[in-house]
Parts: C-alpha cells; structure tokens; sequence
C-alpha cells in the first residue's frame, strides 16, 4: 500500500464538495457522528439525501464571511492506497492557496461542469497544475445527470479540453464522466446510467495510477537539516548527517561531494532507526556517515561525486506572489531552499504569466497577490539548484519577509546561470 | 534492478523525521509534548529514529491536570527514565492557585480548557520557541486546516486567516520575539496509521488502551472512568463495564468505549468496525458546540 496525494480545485458550483463527500461517503470513511452532525444541520439536496458538500464544510470564521480561506487536508484509504487530499477554493483570487495545494500533488482533479464545458476556471486549474509540475491530470466531466448523460455531450468537452491542452507538459491526462451527486463513476461504475463509457470510475483510478516513478530517483540529493554528535564515551567520534533524500538514491561506498565547500569523500554507512541500510532512495529519510572528517553542517547537500554539480546564485524563476503588498523589483528577501535559508534580491520581472491562457504580458513593473510572473533573482549564498521541470523537489523555493518572515511568495527555478 | 517502493507507513514515517529535523535545525529551544497518550508516543519513537545515537535536542513536557490515569503517568515516568531524556511536568493545579483562576463546575467540568495557561506559562518560563505535538488533521476539521508549521502569536492563538502558506517539504519557522510555532509531524497521519504503526514498532502502550474491567458512569451515552475528580449527580448510574479508551487524555473528557480488544489486533479490527469517529467516540469536550475545537485554538490550545 503507498499513498497518493491529489488535488481537487473549483467552487461548490462545480460539485467539488460533493465530489469529495461522495468519494468519502461511498468509501465509508464517514463516521455516524460526523453524518449527524450534518443531518441535524437539516441540510438536504432535492432527492432528500444528505447533501454531502457539507462534509468539507470548514470553520466558523470561513462560514461567516461565506469564503474558504484556505487549503483543508482529508483522508481516506482503501485497501489498495492511502490517499491525502488537498482541498483548495477555486477562485481567481485563490491562485496561492491551489499553488500551496498543488506543491505537494501528484494528482489534480479538475471539475468540468458537463452544461457549461471548458471554462475559464478549467484552463487556470489546469494551467496551474502544469506550472507546479502534477504529473496526472484528471479530469471529471460532472453533472451528467443534468445533460441527459449524453455520450455527445461528454466527447465534446473531451475533444475541447484535448485542444486546449497542447499548450500544457500535463504527460498524462484522463478523462471521466460522472455524476458525484448521483455516485456515477465515483466509486462505483455507471453500467446503468453510462454504458457508453468503457473505462474506470475515479477511485478504480486513483486507486491504479502509477505514482512511485513519480519520484526522482536519478539526481541524487541530500540537503542536510542535522549534524548527530552524541559526544557520549560510546560514541565519542560520531558524526551523523541527519536529512531526507529529496531525490536519488544514496549507498555505502559511493563517492560523494559536499555543496557548497566542494568537499570529497566516500559514504560509510546508511541508517535509519540504528539499522543498516543497503540503500537509500527518495524520500526517505536517514543518517548518512562519512569515510572522512569533512566540515558539514545545515543547508549543505551532499551529492553524486561523479555528477560534477556545481552551485549557482543567479536563477531565472516562476514566482507566484501571496502577499497583498505588491512586489516590485530590487526587493530584497529571504529564501528558503530545503534547509537552506540566504536573503536575495528580485533583480527583474521578465513577464506576467496569463494563468487563464498561458501568454505572457510584458511590461509589468510589480507582482500582484496572486500573480505569477518569471523573475531574475540573485541570492547572497551559493545554492544547489535543479530546474524545477527536472526535478521538483529541488526545484522549488520559498520567500520570506525581511522583518514579519511571513511566507511571501513561492518560486520554481527554471533556468540556472553558473 | 532492485524495486524501489516505499510503503505508505515508511513514507509517513519519514515525512514525521523530517519536520522533527527541521524544528530541531530550526529552532534555539524546542520541546516536545508529551501526555502519555498513543499519538505523542509515536512522536517518541519517531524521535528515536530522528536523533539516534544523540540525544533528543528537546526535553519531554508534560502539561498536567492532575486528572489523568495514573498508567499514563507511570507510563511517562518510565518511558523518560528509560530513554535518558529530559522531562519536564508542570502541574495545572499549581496554575490554578498562583494565579487564583476558578475550576470549571458542574456536568462538564474539565481542566482541559486550564491546560492552555499551564502550557503557556511553561512555554514563558523556559523560552520555548517551537513545541512539537502529535495533533493530526483527520481528528476534527479545525484540525484539518491548520499548518504543520503553526505560528502562534505570545497568546499561544491560532489565527486561521494569517496562516503562512506551506509548500512543498519547505517549513517556515522564522519568528519575532514572542511569537511561538507548534510543529505537527504526524499531520498527516489517521487514527488507524497511529495504530498500525505502533504494531509495526512494536510499541508498548499504557494498559488502558486495551481492554479491561472498569468502573464507568454512564453520561450522554458515554462511558467515563468513575474516578474521585469526576462531577457526579444523585441519579449517576455506576456499571462495571469492560472497556478501552481510543484517546487518553486528561479523565473528565475522554470516554471509553466498550472493548474486547486484549491486544494490537484487536483494537485496529475494532476500529476498521468502529462507525464513530476517534473524537465523537471519546471526547466529550468536542461536543458542547460545533467550533469547540477552532474557538479553543484561537486561544491557544493545541
């Protein structure tokens, strides 16, 4: 059993809390108490049934100014995966809460309303799917009921979605009819109500969809978060570099080089919890000793020697901007890249990006909330960069304001100058 | 080519790692919240597997109602000697007298809600700047919305709508003076992942989370421990019930429920049966409103 994490994007209006309810409901992961809880909330939809958006219903503070201010986490699993989703509103003026969302994702769920087709909201979820890197879109085309569940209708928003989405790298995209207020092709199929569709309902491909090659096994990371020095009698040489495996894979005996000092040396032993390892791949998380006494502390990476990487501190980025005071260029930050943290300056904006169609808008002198716009930055410390599209868990980064340390914007790199 | 395939408790396993490394590389003075019960125990062991063989870079912080079962501290004292580390237990009751405050009285008196100013002052009177605790996103909905990485202003509040966006595996735990976070690593984590995780580890829990003979007063449908610091009525039903708890907090909010489950098996059979949430079934706290959860962080509570 492994877990994947997905995405769902868009506004009650596209079904998406019923979707999710259903997902839930259908799955058992509903508990009597929580049913009733919104039973008594005398809530019905026009069949009588328990109107199941109410199961993501959020806080007080979100009901009472009618918003969602934020990214919920649910979970349920079945016997084949354990699935987290990401939650986010579907507004234009929610771009940061999709992208947070979608950062973690390896799956969006986009919401197609079957009467209205590809919209504008459905170009923007998809688009912002594509710039965060989720490998696996799907997209539901909801509210069949509505349209008679008509073969034609579905094959048409399936042909205007195919055209529109050549502008996107989305490498695998599925399509599927459902109705999440009727339970069409949520959990169940739709033998009765579809026959004409011959493929699998949303969970069958949830539960199928290929996510371990998802993870970048190829370009060996090892940001490290924590120097172990017991100091005791037993241990009194010990030094253990604590961290994750970003990406890659990491054993005994490989020669490594320490970012940025450019130190050599050779891994000794892989551990976790005491025991040793064989290898150690993404994600994990280990202890890696090293042959010599190099000089390592927080935020240095440890690499592939052969690799023969090197550190930069000028980058092209996409940004998306989360903050209400604009940011304008010259801006002087903090960035955040793994565990390593150097203040940096936003030397230019080259372009807006167009979340609605992709095109770039030239000219644009600051980044609004919720903008997102391809920027030259310069750090003050050298970092260990890949491409965002290359490999996504070294690719991305967050800025930080100088005196609140507020998280301010998030960026991925997407051209490195050395 | 060996298969590289990470099971989903490894992979929750080493997400926990990470945020605990990151809140032990981040932070001056870290701790760790401890209360005996089943969730910061697997914080423990998670712990162990961060930091191993150096010691914890946090002590243990116990915040103590002097409500709570007596396994669950004979736990915690053991559990501390035995691993070596640091524990550190402020009473409530003392709050409760230095600073005059008035116990709650009546059907649903708790001290639960008096925690907030114990932890509070102990968070002031060592400097704490992060404290790590086992609360998880599946346990209620204000839960579900809060950051792994929670800033907390000198009030311990939560505001929901001055969150930090959290991307990627990146964790904001930059502060100004007075400010505080509290780091959630098993966020992610459902009950039964807590549950079948401890059987993989092999973890040795408090008795009382396995069946046994007890004496219980029958109150909204819920079976609560009889114990002296309970508000009891005239007309209060006593019975001898065979029973667990899913949650082990402090006596005058966590119910029972009725059990046979004797070992690990048994109670993750019992709750893959189970049709009431870990909350509903056990707390009673959760239950005198709707935002029970939400008003108590913003006002600092976990």
């Amino acid at each position: 059993m492994d877990i994947l994490r997905f995405i769902t994007a868009g506004s009650v209006d596209d079904g998406k809390s019923t979707l999710i309810g259903r997902l839930l409901y259908d799955t058992k992961q509903i508990f009597a108490d929580q049913l009733e809880a919104i039973e008594s909330s005398g809530r019905v939809n026009e069949d009588g049934q328990v109107d199941l958006s109410l199961l993501t219903d959020g806080l007080k503070a979100e009901r009472e100014q009618g918003i969602t201010i934020d990214v919920a986490y649910k979970y349920f699993s079945t016997e084949k995966r354990k699935f987290i989703i990401a939650d986010a509103p579907g507004h234009i003026q929610y771009t940061r809460n999709m992208v947070t969302g979608a950062s973690n994702s390896n799956l969006s769920i986009i919401l197609v309303d079957a009467r209205k087709g590809v919209q504008e909201q459905t170009r923007r979820h998809s688009i912002i799917s594509s710039l965060l890197g989720i490998p696996h879109l799907v997209i539901c085309i909801n509210k069949m009921d509505l349209v008679g569940y008509d073969e034609q209708v579905y094959n048409q928003i399936v042909e205007d979605y195919k055209q529109f989405a050549t502008k996107l790298n989305a490498k695998d995209v599925t399509f599927i009819p459902v109705s999440a207020l009727k339970g069409d092709n949520i959990v169940e199929g739709s033998l009765l109500t579809m026959p004409w569709y011959k493929g699998p309902s949303l969970l069958e491909h949830l539960e199928q969809v290929p996510v371990s090659q998802d993870f970048n096994l190829d370009n060996a990371r090892f940001p490290v978060q924590y120097v172990i020095r017991p100091l005791t009698a037993e241990h009194h040489d010990y030094r253990g570099y604590a961290g994750k495996v970003i990406s890659g894979t990491y054993k005994a005996g490989d020669q490594v080089t320490v970012q940025p000092s450019g130190q050599t040396t050779t891994i000794k032993s892989v551990k976790l919890g005491g025991k040793i390892l064989e290898e150690a791949f993404a994600p994990m998380s280990v202890v890696l000793q090293l042959q010599d006494e190099v000089d390592i502390s927080r935020g240095d990476v440890i690499v592939k020697a052969a690799d023969g990487l090197e550190v930069a501190q000028e980058f092209e980025a996409e940004v998306c901007w989360m903050h209400n005071k604009a940011l304008k260029p010259g801006a002087k930050l903090l960035l955040r890249h793994n565990s390593t943290e150097t203040r940096c300056v936003v030397r230019s904006i080259d372009y807006k990006i167009d979340i609605n169609t992709l095109d770039h808008l030239e000219d644009v002198d600051q980044i609004q909330l919720n903008d997102i716009c391809r920027v030259q930055i310069k750090t003050a410390a050298p970092l260990l960069l890949d491409k965002y599209a290359d490999n996504r868990s070294n690719g991305g980064f967050i800025l930080m304001d100088e005196t609140s340390f507020a998280t301010v914007g998030a960026g991925m790199v997407a051209e490195i100058e050395y | 080519m060996t298969k590289r395939y990470l099971d989903y408790l490894d992979q929750l396993e080493a997400e926990a790692i990470h945020i605990m490394r990151e809140v032990a590389g981040q932070f001056e003075k870290p701790a760790l919240l401890f209360s005996g019960g089943k969730d910061s125990i697997t914080l423990v062991r998670l712990a162990q597997k961060a930091f191993r063989p150096g010691k914890f870079p946090f002590p243990l912080v116990h915040i103590d109602t002097g409500h709570n079962f007596p396994e669950a501290i004979r736990y915690r004292d053991e559990l501390a000697e035995r691993l070596g580390e640091k524990l550190i237990v402020r009473h409530v009751e003392d709050t409760i007298k230095r600073k005059n405050l008035s116990e709650p009285k009546g059907r649903y008196a708790s001290r639960n809600a008096l925690q907030t100013h114990t932890l509070l002052e102990t968070i002031e009177e060592f400097g704490f700047d992060a404290c790590i605790g086992g609360a998880r996103r599946d346990e209620e909905k204000a839960r579900a919305k809060e950051r792994i990485f929670s800033v907390r202003d000198e009030f311990g509040q939560w505001d929901p709508k001055r969150q930090r966006p959290e991307l990627w595996n990146i964790y904001n735990g930059r502060i100004t003076k007075g400010e505080n976070v509290r780091a959630f690593p098993i966020s992610n984590w459902t009950e039964l992942d807590v549950w079948n995780y401890i059987k993989r580890e092999e973890i040795a829990l408090p008795n009382i989370y396995y069946t046994h003979e007890r004496e219980c007063l029958v109150r909204d449908g819920k079976l609560m421990a009889w114990s002296d610091f309970i508000y009891q009525e005239p007309d209060d039903v006593v019975v001898t019930k065979q029973v667990r708890f899913r949650t082990v907090g402090d006596m005058t909010c966590t119910a029972a429920v009725e059990s046979i489950a004797f070992d690990i098996d048994g109670v993750i059979a019992e709750i893959l049966e189970s049709k009431i949430s870990e909350r509903g079934a056990t707390r009673i706290d959760d239950k005198l409103s709707e935002t029970a959860m939400e008003d108590r962080k913003k006002g600092g509570y976990f």
